[in-house]
């Protein structure tokens, strides 16, 4: 694919590292020569120097030529103006832009092809708080992930010792949960991957990912460890552009405290958030947190711009009594240091991102990718196509499909279409438009979760998620879904 | 003093205009014959050939005007105006003070309400039309009104309206130009007191009447044409016009600008104020119906709060009808009541007091300070509606509210000493420096101010013009910094 890429600031660079490996040619355009310089001398890519809002530019960063192109600038609105060129003068097809500011967002109509015709919209501040909302929703997790619009949520924890299910062997999930329905998809056992099969014992320690219908994660995560009374208070350190939202997100739900260092900025929190403590300080000032009772809260988030603050001060929140503690930390290196360690959970902004243009990138029609174990693993939602002589996988049992080693499948959405006339099916779909960049009118459909058994067969337009081991073998479980061409 | 001088010109159209208002009560002296027509043409021809000769004599003072002399425009109109306004009262009531009819006077343009004059029923009905009509021109302010005319005239309007639409959140604009906004907020305060003025007639009474306290009821004055004041008609269906429209006017003016204009309820259920002043008055007619239905003042409890809800907005909102000597309630009532007045009407309004705004920021300000106590590092701007209100607002807030006490204080503690009882001096004060009308006690409801002494009546009638102008406009007038160059 020839992708070009608009901005190389922290998102354009992931994306740009991520798509290069996957023999995509990547061009990316910047204002800044030096970090161009920067990320050639890394990867193998073309740059172009300029303004990404000029047809000049986008003409010498080949959009003529271009499949995809992704406008990722700090300024929404020289994302808006590149993918309205791209879609009228290069003809480009697929145009997806970050655009960050809530105004834009909630005026969806803005991005249809007779405005800036933008045809994703994507928003990372906005992802990431979603993804740290689901750990506080779900303090017992590490990963929260959800497939086929929320129906279906892939789910990592770490057992521990004393849950019922630990030191037993994966077939007894049915007898301990007869009415929940659940498959384990991986384990992970320092650090490396287990195939799971029904004589796999879980061990203490161990990173499980279970796959399971939404409603059900609950009941389940009960049975894999022993569960932690809810969350009510949290708090976040740092009121950037993500703590910020995070408040926001979460202040009617829970007691929230928010620590920012600049008192400008903290004013402008305390006028923005409703019911959050806005206090100004350092987030490594052990007065400031000992004053805020810092022992009595459930979670901390430490969410600044700079890793090293965020690991200190998760460090020293760890000690001085918080239940669990959440960091944000760019530096993959740094990862890999504390996770697991003192800090419950590290965060990487840019693979909790990437998924969402990892989906537009692959081939056959793949609507959802995860990025799992910071890029090592991943979750994929594909569509079915075709029927039992054109494709590979309808028709056919799951133990008949020939999956490469290293992948299971996880579980089946299969989607009965209802033609009910409702008018408040647009409702909800402005409701939950937010972020979403197409405002199409679904129709009323009714999604049955199969979680995946041997004998499950899948269906035309199933939804089927698999999760991968190794992010080598992706390509072959693509080409699995793909269509043979005799069916076109 | 020269600069004195720019403000003449104004001043002059406006005692031209003011005699044009005269016309209302020619017309019903004509039309009813009630023998006091040569008096109003002579007023007219005064007040007319005052302004003329000033205007005339200053017209080449054509300089805009600046904030200090916005603020002594404003303070001139509203004593200079009474001063004409007095003139027909004092000339048609044989045996009148002048004290008295300056009192009456101020009293009707600062929309207070408190009266000096007894036998009202038999007051020719030309003077309790302009009694009426004097609050109805003060209510939304004589200046707003003008605010709309006076850039036709080349003379900027914003430094008046500054120190004239009430409340602390002044500089909050509607309109990118005053005179909209000024003929927006006329247009809404002219078409509410239409309604108002039908309503009163369907619910059964005389066209005068009907007209009388519509404008009485608008402007939050509560003049009425008669002494035993709305009690007089003693119908539900009178009440329940004045209660609603004593509600609609004590929202803020603005709020209903905004409905108008986007043709949606919605400013309503944003505006902060006005979810306290539901909330108060409800849970005040709740608790006090029930106050009255348990000491047995009322034998059945729908007459009890038929009682408590008419009062309690009329004195809550600063209009000062009444329609019971709730000096006979239990004590805990006329009190609460002459409170509510203090406070409750929103800002922007026609009511007086401190306004609702003004209170609520005072009592977050006081959680902010103990919140603040509890955590040291925290930032708690003070907030309304989701908006932070900057730290100088909640200063002249403070400021204002202190100030607001010391005069309640010193003033009863003057007419304490002069010789009235506790109740009957600090409910003066209350009553005159709110703007609410009626006080308790000797100057109750069932009673009036005539039966203070002159001195005591020149306090009220200064309270009353305090209150109007928003203490700081005529105080700032007597500092020494004012007049300096």
């Amino acid at each position: 694919m020839r992708i070009v890429i608009l901005g190389a600031g922290q998102v354009g660079s992931s994306v740009a590292e991520s798509l290069v490996s996957e023999a995509n040619d990547i061009t990316v355009v910047d204002t800044d020569a030096a970090r161009l310089r920067k990320l050639q001398d890394q990867f193998d890519l073309r740059t172009v120097v300029g303004n990404a809002g000029h047809p000049a530019t986008l003409e010498r960063a080949g959009a003529r030529d271009a499949d995809m192109i992704l406008a990722v600038t700090q300024s929404d609105e020289t994302n808006l103006v590149a993918c309205k060129l791209a879609a009228t003068m290069f003809n480009v097809p697929t145009k997806i832009a970050r655009i960050r500011a809530a105004d834009y967002l909630s005026h969806p109509e803005m991005f249809g092809s007779e405005f800036f015709s933008v045809d994703t919209v994507i928003c990372p501040e906005q992802m990431l708080t979603d993804y740290i909302g689901k750990l506080i929703e779900f303090p017992e997790s590490l990963q929260v992930l959800e497939f086929a619009e929320g129906t279906v949520s892939l789910v990592a924890v770490r057992a521990f010792h004393g849950g019922p299910l630990v030191g037993q062997e994966l077939q007894t999930i049915r007898k301990h949960l007869p009415n929940l329905d659940t498959r384990v998809a991986a384990i992970f056992r320092h650090d490396s991957p287990i195939i799971p099969d029904a004589t796999t014992v879980i061990e203490a320690g161990d990173e499980v990912f279970f796959i399971a219908a939404t409603e059900n994660i609950r009941g389940i995560m009960h049975e894999l460890r022993r569960m932690d009374k809810p969350v009510k208070r949290v708090m976040i350190g740092g009121g950037g552009n993500i703590g910020r939202r995070l408040a926001k997100a979460i202040e009617d739900r829970y007691d929230v405290k928010i620590i920012e260092y600049n008192r400008a900025g903290a004013e402008l929190l305390a006028a923005e958030l409703r019911s959050t403590l806005v206090l100004v300080g350092d987030v490594t000032d052990e007065n400031l947190l000992q004053s805020e009772s810092i022992g009595d809260m459930d979670v901390y988030c430490a969410l600044t711009n700079d890793d090293e603050n965020n690991i200190m001060s998760s460090l020293l929140a760890k000690r001085m009594g918080v239940r669990r503690v959440v960091a944000l930390i760019n530096r993959s290196s740094y990862v890999n240091l504390v996770q697991a360690g003192a800090i419950d959970i590290a965060i990487s902004p840019a693979q909790a991102t990437i998924g969402t243009l990892l989906a537009h990138v692959r081939q056959g029609d793949c609507v959802a990718v995860h990025s799992l174990r910071r890029g090592a693993a991943e979750a994929l939602e594909l569509v079915a196509h075709g029927d039992a002589n054109s494709s590979k996988v309808v028709g056919r049992r799951i133990e008949e499909i020939d999956l490469p080693k290293g992948a299971t499948i996880g579980a089946v959405v299969r989607t009965h279409e209802q033609s009910v006339e409702s008018g408040s099916d647009d409702e909800s779909d402005a409701a939950n438009g937010n972020g979403k960049a197409k405002a199409r009118k679904k129709p009323v459909v009714e999604r049955q979760v199969l979680i995946a058994h041997h004998d499950t067969v899948i269906e035309p337009n199933d939804h089927v998620i698999v999760f991968v081991i190794n992010k080598r073998i992706v390509p072959k479980v693509e080409k699995l879904f793909q269509v043979s061409i005799g069916f076109l | 003093m020269n600069w004195l001088l720019t403000i003449a010109p104004v001043a002059a159209l406006i005692a031209m205009a003011m005699s044009l208002t005269h016309l209302l009560p020619i017309g019903v002296s004509l039309a009813l014959n009630d023998g006091t027509l040569p008096i109003w043409i002579l007023s007219m021809a005064l007040n007319f050939a005052a302004g003329a000769v000033l205007w005339l004599s200053t017209r080449r003072q054509k300089r805009e005007l600046n904030l200090r002399e916005g603020i002594l425009l404003v303070v001139s109109v509203w004593t200079g105006g009474a001063l004409f306004a007095s003139v027909p009262i004092l000339l048609t009531i044989p045996q009148i003070t002048f004290t008295d009819a300056y009192f009456e006077a101020v009293s009707g343009l600062t929309a207070t309400g408190a009266t000096v004059l007894i036998e009202l029923d038999n007051l020719p009905p030309s003077v309790n039309v302009w009694r009426a009509l004097l609050q109805w021109l003060g209510g939304m302010g004589v200046i707003v009104l003008v605010v709309a005319v006076l850039p036709m005239l080349g003379v900027g309007g914003r430094q008046i309206s500054k120190s004239e639409i009430p409340g602390p959140m002044k500089d909050e604009q509607l309109t990118p130009r005053v005179t909209q906004t000024a003929k927006g907020l006329w247009l809404i305060y002219a078409a509410l007191t239409l309604a108002c003025a039908l309503a009163y007639h369907a619910a059964g009474m005389s066209p005068l009447d009907a007209l009388i306290h519509s404008f009485t009821t608008l402007s939050l004055g509560g003049f009425s044409s008669h002494d035993a004041s709305l009690g007089y008609f003693n119908s539900a269906a009178v009440d329940m016009v004045a209660i609603c429209f004593m509600m609609i006017a004590g929202l803020n003016f603005a709020t209903h600008f905004m409905v108008w204009r986007t043709k949606s309820l919605r400013p309503y259920v944003r505006d902060t104020e006005v979810r306290y002043f539901v909330l108060v008055i409800g849970g005040s007619i709740a608790g006090i119906a029930m106050l009255l239905y348990g000491s047995g003042v009322y034998p059945d409890f729908f007459t009890a709060v038929r009682y408590a809800a008419f009062n309690i907005i009329s004195v809550g909102t600063t209009t000062g009808y009444s329609t019971a000597d709730y000096n006979m309630w239990p004590v805990f009532a006329p009190l609460w009541i002459l409170f509510l007045g203090t406070f409750l009407s929103c800002s922007g309004s026609t009511g007086g007091g401190i306004k609702m705004m003004r209170a609520v920021i005072l009592y977050r300000q006081v959680y902010r300070e103990i919140k603040s106590l509890a955590h040291p590092y925290a930032i708690n701007p003070v907030k309304v509606a989701g908006q932070v209100v900057a730290d100088p607002i909640v200063f002249a807030v403070l400021g204002f509210f202190f100030v607001w006490i010391v005069l309640l204080v010193s003033m009863t503690l003057i007419l304490g000493w002069t010789g009235l009882d506790a109740m009957t001096a600090f409910s003066a004060v209350v009553a005159s420096l709110n703007n609410i009308g009626p006080g308790l006690h000797q100057v109750g409801p069932a009673t009036n101010f005539a039966v203070l002494t002159a001195f005591q009546t020149w306090v009220c009638t200064f309270a009353m013009l305090l209150g109007r102008l928003e203490l700081f406009a005529l105080l700032v007038v007597f500092t020494p910094a004012f007049w300096r160059k």
